[in-house]
């Protein structure tokens, strides 16, 4: 128990899941039908983080990014406890947060401390500064009166701020500087670990780089551990050690930073880091963008969650055709799921979509029944038979992907969770690997991950 | 250049408070032509918000108007002159509040703004709401606004429009509502149009994809833009011409690439050395120290002097109007900042401010602190 050594986590979460059950009470679920009953229950999980894993190493930064909804402030959450997990483990030094309750919880909380994205109502406007800043440090039951008030004032010194402003409010500070109260008020307790949930995304730019700055130099002088979340890669690029991408509720890729940058291997973060605005007019802007919405996380896809929107979906193995003919399959059929276009008859069909490549043998004659589908306008019979005969087929929607690849950038291992990376793994990955490690090393404790799968 | 198609001259738009006058727009000027999108760029309290309500004259009170000109296709938008006593009033050519209304907002000049949800009336339909205002803006038959609703929603990549036209606004998804306001300005051709922050709240993939989209349309419309936006790498991407605020002044104007590389101002080069790169990794950022007055009560001279890295003394003193700082031939390129010889006001000799900026953070705070 006694503090972690070097190059051991401070932080492993394994298989983490979280869901929330959607819509409880009389009307829970209920929704309008154009057809007779009318009304639809429908029941669902929402499957907001389903078995995550990953490692946080003392003193280290791990940035975690994705786009909103994706689940990383669930995450969060659950990693804290501040959300009861529905399955798997947080060992924090080596001590799972997920079989404590009661008062050897709230002990341990003050290990673990927690920024939050608005500065604003994080704050308790009717209190000052200080009393704000000694707060957890009363809970806690640390220092006398007298010693808490003197370390309100080292700290907010500190994190940038007058201590003269003690008596304050926090009205009376801009953004930036309420970001910093709360820098103090969770450094008051001396934590190893601070998740920190967009800290910077509501302050402008030039703001945010002071602050940023602050938390470097924080991390450095007492030694902390960030789990930083943020959606702005240029951000995370600056502040994190190894970057952690989400999609849908899971890992797609965790990496060191600069491998995940200049080497990504998911489709996803590459997607994500093409979307990247360069604040250069002569960059040529961003290329390949990704098309669709998130799907639900109440039915997510099977296999890779991201094959929906993926640009280099898999081809299913008993078809025959080229790289071309597939890739205007796939156009088309999330083209005809999007209505995206007029029905119109089959030449025109086959001039929008086929024009420059079209398969042939038995993938030609499927096609050819769905643009007759399309071309009577009956679109779903299209989607359904254009999903099942192509989509589904890919090992992207059979198996799910998780795979190690070895890294070009950096030492700390690459985890990606894509079948194209499938031929160059040097692992199974996360899941095998890590479980069993985690097992040798807490063979004692109990409930090591149960998901229903 | 032909006549430009909105021409703003030394606008002045104040807020009348209990604590004094806000000088949120403080005598702006700029113009927009047809078919450009001209970037208005600015941390919050810049004032970037109220200069384009005040172009449709949309500003409320405590706030008002109180001096410049604003032209838009040959008609005056905004105007004040003197009558006999010396008191200022409204122009006669000026628009009346009906004819703004009714031939002007919406129709000749559309604005997107930043928060769809605001926008969006949640009890009605988005397909409804969409036709209403074709029906009511174009003169259209309910059918045939129907019609091109259906278009403009598939024109701006809105998934099977057919059914999503009797969907609600809390059934789209942030970007999918902001693609609805789009198309909703775009609905009724106007030539300008006027995005205050709107892909601000939304994930950079979905970002990308609306910018793509307005570059495009953009295109194929011939529509005017005005971008307001805080973010630099939205503005490289997206602007043809910038205009960057501080403090309710337009301290640099110049066309994108030379806004980036040859910038003029310090604000504007602090501004770009201070973000994060995505494409390299920065170890130190270099902030901008302080951080920025009140509009209630602005610094003396150049209102960036007390966070400028080159401040001297004449800084506090002169107050520099933006001038034209490129070479003759070359697009204009207007900085506000007396160390270009174009000012002469003795910069070279003057002493450099010290230990203004180092005041860093307890320099910015508000008068109204907590101490009783």
């Amino acid at each position: 128990m006694s503090g972690t050594d070097g190059g051991e986590p401070l932080l492993e979460v394994r298989e983490l899941c979280k869901y929330f059950s959607e819509g409880g009470g009389m009307l829970g679920g209920v929704t309008f039908d154009r057809e007779f009953p009318f009304l639809k229950r429908q029941r669902g999980d929402v499957r907001a983080v389903e078995s995550v894993s990953f490692d946080i190493e003392k003193g280290e930064t791990l940035g975690l990014v994705g786009e909103s909804g994706c689940g990383k402030s669930t995450l969060a959450r659950t990693v804290l406890r501040l959300l009861e997990p529905t399955s798997g483990s947080v060992y924090f030094k080596g001590e799972d947060l997920a079989s404590l309750s009661g008062e050897p919880l709230r002990r341990k909380r003050k290990d673990m401390q927690m920024i939050f994205q608005d500065p604003q109502s994080s704050l308790d406007p009717r209190m000052k500064v200080g009393p704000i800043v000694e707060e957890p440090m009363k809970a806690h039951g640390m220092l006398d009166e007298e010693g808490r008030e003197a370390r309100a004032k080292e700290l907010l010194e500190k994190v940038g701020l007058d201590p003269q402003h003690y008596n304050r409010y926090p009205h009376a500070f801009s953004g930036g500087q309420r970001q910093r109260v709360n820098l103090a008020r969770a450094l008051s307790v001396n934590p190893d670990f601070i998740v920190c949930d967009e800290p910077v995304s509501a302050l402008d730019v030039s703001i945010q780089a002071q602050v940023l700055n602050t938390m470097r130099d924080l991390q450095e002088e007492f030694d902390l551990t960030y789990l930083f979340i943020a959606h702005d890669l240029s951000v995370i690029r600056h502040i994190s050690d190894r970057v952690a991408v989400m999609y849908l509720g899971q890992m797609v890729e965790i990496a060191d930073k600069e491998e995940l940058f200049e080497n990504p291997q998911h489709p996803y973060t590459r997607a994500l880091l093409d979307a990247i605005p360069v604040p250069d007019p002569r960059s040529g802007g961003r290329t390949a963008l990704l098309t669709g919405d998130v799907p639900s996380p109440i039915d997510p896809p099977s296999g890779c969650r991201f094959r929906t929107r993926c640009p280099s979906l898999i081809r299913p193995a008993e078809y025959d055709m080229t790289d071309a003919e597939w890739a205007n399959v796939v156009e088309f059929q999330r083209a005809v799921k999007r209505r995206s276009f007029e029905t119109t008859n089959r030449a025109a069909v086959r001039q929008r979509h086929f024009a420059d490549a079209e398969p042939g043998g038995e993938a030609g004659t499927l096609l050819d029944e769905a643009i007759g589908h399309v071309a009577a306008g009956e679109w779903e019979e299209a989607e359904r038979l254009l999903t099942e005969s192509f989509a589904d087929r890919s090992v992207c929607a059979t198996e799910e992907p998780a795979y190690e690849v070895s890294p070009t950038h950096g030492e700390s291992r690459h985890y990606a969770a894509c079948h194209l990376v499938r031929d160059d793994a040097v692992a199974a990955g996360e899941e095998t690997e890590l479980a069993s490690s985690v097992g040798e090393r807490f063979a004692g404790s109990a409930d090591v991950g149960e998901a229903d799968d | 250049m032909s006549e430009p198609l909105l021409s703003v001259e030394n606008l002045k738009t104040q807020f009348f408070t209990e604590d004094g006058t806000v000088r949120a727009v403080d005598g702006i000027s700029f113009d927009v032509h047809e078919g450009e999108i001209v970037g208005l760029v600015g941390e919050s309290g810049a004032g970037k918000s109220v200069a384009t309500s005040s172009l449709l004259r949309l500003v409320e009170s405590p706030g008002e108007i109180v001096g410049g000109e604003i032209t838009f296709k040959g008609r005056t938008l905004f105007g004040l002159e003197e009558d006999a006593s010396g008191e200022l009033r409204p122009r006669d050519d000026m628009l009346s509040e009906e004819e703004m209304r009714r031939e002007i907002r919406g129709r000749e000049i559309a604005i997107i703004f930043q928060d769809p949800m605001e926008s969006l009336n949640p009890v009605f339909t988005v397909g409804g709401q969409l036709r209403e205002f074709i029906e009511l803006n174009r003169d259209l038959s309910e059918k045939e606004a129907k019609r091109e609703a259906i278009d403009m929603l598939r024109e701006v990549g809105i998934p099977a429009p057919e059914t999503r036209y009797d969907e609600y606004p809390h059934q789209f998804s942030g970007g999918m509502r902001q693609r609805v306001l789009i198309a909703m300005a775009l609905a009724c051709q106007p030539d300008l149009i006027i995005a205050d922050e709107p892909t601000t709240a939304l994930d950079v993939t979905v970002e990308g994809q609306i910018l793509e989209m307005v570059k495009e349309l953009q295109t194929k419309y011939d529509t005017s833009f005005i971008w307001v936006t805080h973010d630099m790498s939205v503005v490289a991407e997206i602007c043809d011409r910038v205009n960057v605020m501080y403090l309710g002044e337009i301290i640099e104007h110049a066309t994108v690439d030379d806004l980036f590389y040859d910038t003029k101002h310090p604000y504007t080069r602090a501004l770009l050395d201070s973000m994060p790169r995505p494409d390299e990794t920065v170890h130190e950022l270099n902030p901008i120290e302080g951080v920025m007055p009140e509009a209630i009560d602005p610094p003396a001279g150049c209102r960036f002097h007390s966070r400028c890295p080159d401040a001297r003394e004449v800084c506090r003193e002169v107050h520099p109007e933006p001038r034209d700082l490129a070479d003759e031939g070359e697009p204009t390129h207007r900085a506000a900042c007396v160390k270009y010889d174009a000012f002469d006001v003795g910069y070279d000799e003057s002493r450099p401010i010290e230990g203004d900026a180092a005041g860093g953070f307890g320099a910015g705070l508000t008068r109204t602190g907590g101490e009783e």
